[in-house]
């Protein structure tokens, strides 16, 4: 009886890796008439149902431009809800099609994992929050305090490295999920909560009291957040990688959703690659022609979403800092659509 | 004839036939399972290559690089490897399961006795308590002794100062750590002999009681050398026990000894949880035995303390290790909730940070399965050694 135990148990072990590696990625989605996309699910402002239980946020809205490129409508998308633990897990096994959920681009993750990287969708950076009645003023004077970080995040590392390399010692304390972190912070166990400076803002929003926390000025490490596939795919792999950079050429081009019909239009012979009037650029993708055009039309580009999700028009408020286009002084670049 | 030599008999004649056809459906099912084992193992490697996901263990000794809240053994996130990580990460399971059978264990016995008793308030007390403690699950326990129960203590600045220079907080009790100055051996000595003594009393008081029948009282003399011993010695050494100072800083208190709230929460949950099924076990052991027993050690002039000690919890001990040993199995694996409440048990820090930082799921979890198998089967071992010592043995 043991042994069959353990033989079944082995056996549902290799099933974990027993999912096909197609390299149809795109082909398996149409099919099923859906993208599957694994996001947050607790980070306002990325990834969140609101109360009437629609999905909102930056990296949804990614996906709901990927599946705006696919299939002209962008509520074709079912939304698994990851924890930062459970995530690569389940891109690995072919459970989602795409991980959409605030994710730091590491060399061992890239090499590791048998996932890719796409491009980065946003640029940022581990902060700390602390209970203002601390009075602490900077992370530097957090020696011996004790911090809330959420497992299985780059954050987790970096925190031992940040307090190392300053030679200040700390304790951590270790949750499976941000909410957990989070409300042990609250409570006060712990002095300081530390995750990615874009997600404190929607944190610290989400306590009882936002009044009596602030987020300290030290930003601590890179975090460049990107969309992750399985690494098997090229074809989808540039699908996604594609589908950001179209939103960032849209932006740069000055095309909107409110204009992206007269756009279509206009003598303007970049807009019009990307917006499929010229060239057969969508094709070679696999996708239709007018592919942009409908991401466009339907989710809008980086900086609408941007602001819609996360900046003036959200309750964030985050500026757009190094996540502004590279003409106005930010990181944001994308390769020409020729 | 006695009974027990007709048994092995049995045994024998159906092992001196073996038949073929038997033995042949035995070994093919062997094999059978051996290849789907070798199958699924060469497959797992197979399709791990196939899709660039790094494989085998060669992890183990890279540097971790994460912390962890609670190390029994050296551990630093920058100079630990994941091997280290794991053996902190199992013991502090190990630390959780054993503090948690012994309180289940000294809870579950009396409580299963009390709902036995004639008297009426601590018999429904009793029953209370296994019936609403059994009935919600352990998760929302645990969630209300750490969430409800220990975070509502004051936070650091004002903690509660406990006799003999201890604190207690939301961030747990802080102990001073005792310094044991040169004349502490006089008293561990003491310690030594008056358990030495305890023993020599016994095998006496045995002695005389097969030789005269009259049972000699030992109850006080033991609890009197056990305590007045050292105590005795303590004096006349003038105390050489002195409990260290703890430092109060900003954030922390440091220098003494320290009691997470994760895993006081998690011990609590789990002691209280599993004593109600223990309480129920027992219970039920005590009833299995028959009353005529009790009567007769009744008619025998026995008193209840010696009826219950010498008639009924040897028979009853028989029917209710095999359903205790589950549970102590049952509070070994329910310990891997500490991942909801942050207890670095094995889960949380080799199944949660390393499976994560390594990305090696498929080695990490068989690993962890293997480690819960090993303890499991070890708990049922001493419990099948110990049920046997309890069996009954023919004279």
């Amino acid at each position: 009886m043991k042994c069959l135990t353990t033989a079944i148990a082995l056996a549902s072990l290799s099933l974990l890796a027993m999912q096909p590696s197609s390299a149809q990625t795109l082909a398996g989605v149409k099919e099923r008439g859906q993208l599957i996309c694994g996001a947050n699910g607790t980070l306002a402002g990325f990834g969140i149902p609101d109360p009437q239980g629609n999905w909102t946020g930056f990296d949804v809205d990614f996906c709901r431009a990927i599946a705006a490129a696919i299939f002209n409508d962008p509520a074709k998308v079912k939304f698994v809800p990851l924890t930062a633990k459970d995530r690569f897990t389940a891109l690995q096994s072919g459970e989602v099609d795409v991980l959409s959920r605030n994710t730091t681009w590491t060399l061992s993750r890239d090499t590791s994992l048998g996932l890719d990287f796409t491009a980065v969708t946003f640029y940022d950076g581990q902060g700390f929050m602390v209970h203002k009645a601390l009075k602490v003023s900077s992370a530097l004077e957090l020696d011996d305090a004790t911090i809330c970080v959420q497992q299985g995040t780059t954050s987790e590392l970096n925190l031992a490295d940040y307090f190392r390399s300053h030679h200040m010692t700390f304790k951590s304390v270790t949750f499976a999920t941000g909410d957990e972190a989070l409300k042990a912070y609250e409570s006060g166990r712990c002095d300081s909560y530390t995750t990615d400076a874009s997600g404190l803002y929607g944190e610290r929003l989400q306590l009882a009291d936002p009044g009596q926390s602030i987020v300290l000025p030290e930003i601590i490490s890179k975090e460049p957040l990107s969309a992750v596939v399985r690494q098997d795919d090229n074809q989808w792999s540039d699908i996604v990688r594609w589908t950001h950079f179209a939103m960032v050429d849209a932006e740069e081009l000055g095309i909107a959703k409110a204009n992206v019909e007269e756009k279509k239009k206009s003598d303007d012979p970049e807009a019009k690659r990307l917006l499929g009037a010229e060239g057969q650029y969508g094709d070679a993708l696999g996708l239709g022609n007018d592919w942009a055009y409908r991401i466009i039309k339907h989710v809008g580009n980086y900086g609408e979403s941007f602001e819609r999700n996360l900046g003036q028009g959200s309750p964030l408020k985050i500026a757009r800092g190094l996540n502004a286009l590279w003409m106005k002084g930010g990181l944001q670049y994308a390769p020409p659509i020729r | 004839m006695p009974m027990s030599s007709s048994i092995p008999l049995q045994g024998q004649v159906r092992r001196s036939r073996p038949r073929f056809g038997l033995l042949a459906i035995q070994t093919g099912l062997a094999v059978f399972i051996c290849a789907l084992i070798c199958a699924a193992a060469f497959n797992v490697a197979q399709n791990l290559s196939r899709a660039h996901i790094a494989s085998g263990f060669g992890f183990w000794n890279n540097t971790a690089g994460f912390d962890i809240s609670q190390t029994l053994i050296g551990y630093s996130a920058s100079a630990s490897t994941f091997g280290q990580a794991f053996w902190v990460g199992l013991l502090n399971t190990l630390v959780v399961a054993a503090l948690g059978i012994v309180f289940a264990t000294v809870i579950g016995f009396p409580v299963g006795l009390g709902r036995l008793s004639s008297n009426w308030l601590v018999a429904r007390l009793c029953g209370g308590y296994v019936e609403i403690v059994r009935n919600v699950p352990l998760l929302l326990q645990l969630l209300f002794w750490y969430n409800a129960v220990l975070k509502t203590l004051p936070d650091l600045r004002g903690s509660l100062r406990l006799p003999g220079g201890a604190f207690l907080n939301n961030r747990g009790l802080f102990l001073p750590r005792a310094d044991f100055g040169a004349p502490f051996a006089a008293v561990l000595i003491a310690i030594v002999a008056a358990i030495a003594a305890v023993i020599a009393l016994r095998i006496w008081a045995h002695r005389r009681f097969e030789v005269t029948g009259r049972p000699v009282p030992m109850a006080w003399p033991t609890i009197g050398l056990l305590i007045g011993g050292p105590l005795v010695a303590l004096a006349l050494t003038g105390v050489p026990l002195r409990l260290g100072e703890l430092h109060v800083s900003r954030f922390n208190i440091s220098g003494g000894v320290e009691i997470l709230p994760e895993f006081a929460a998690l011990v609590v949950a789990l002691s209280i949880y599993t004593a109600a099924f223990i309480a129920e076990v027992v219970r039920a052991g005590v009833q299995a035995v028959a009353h005529g027993q009790i009567e007769a050690a009744q008619s025998l002039g026995l008193r209840f303390g010696a009826t219950l000690r010498l008639i009924v919890i040897p028979q009853a001990m028989r029917v209710i290790i095999p359903p205790l040993t589950s549970q102590y199995l049952n509070l070994l694996k329910n310990s891997s909730l500490a991942v909801a409440i942050g207890y670095p048990d094995l889960v949380q820090v080799f199944a949660g940070s390393v499976l994560n930082i390594t990305g090696q799921a498929v080695e990490v979890i068989a690993v962890t399965m293997a480690v819960y198998l090993a303890i499991s089967l070890f708990v049922s071992l001493l419990m099948n050694l110990y049920a046997r010592r309890m069996s009954i043995v023919d004279h």
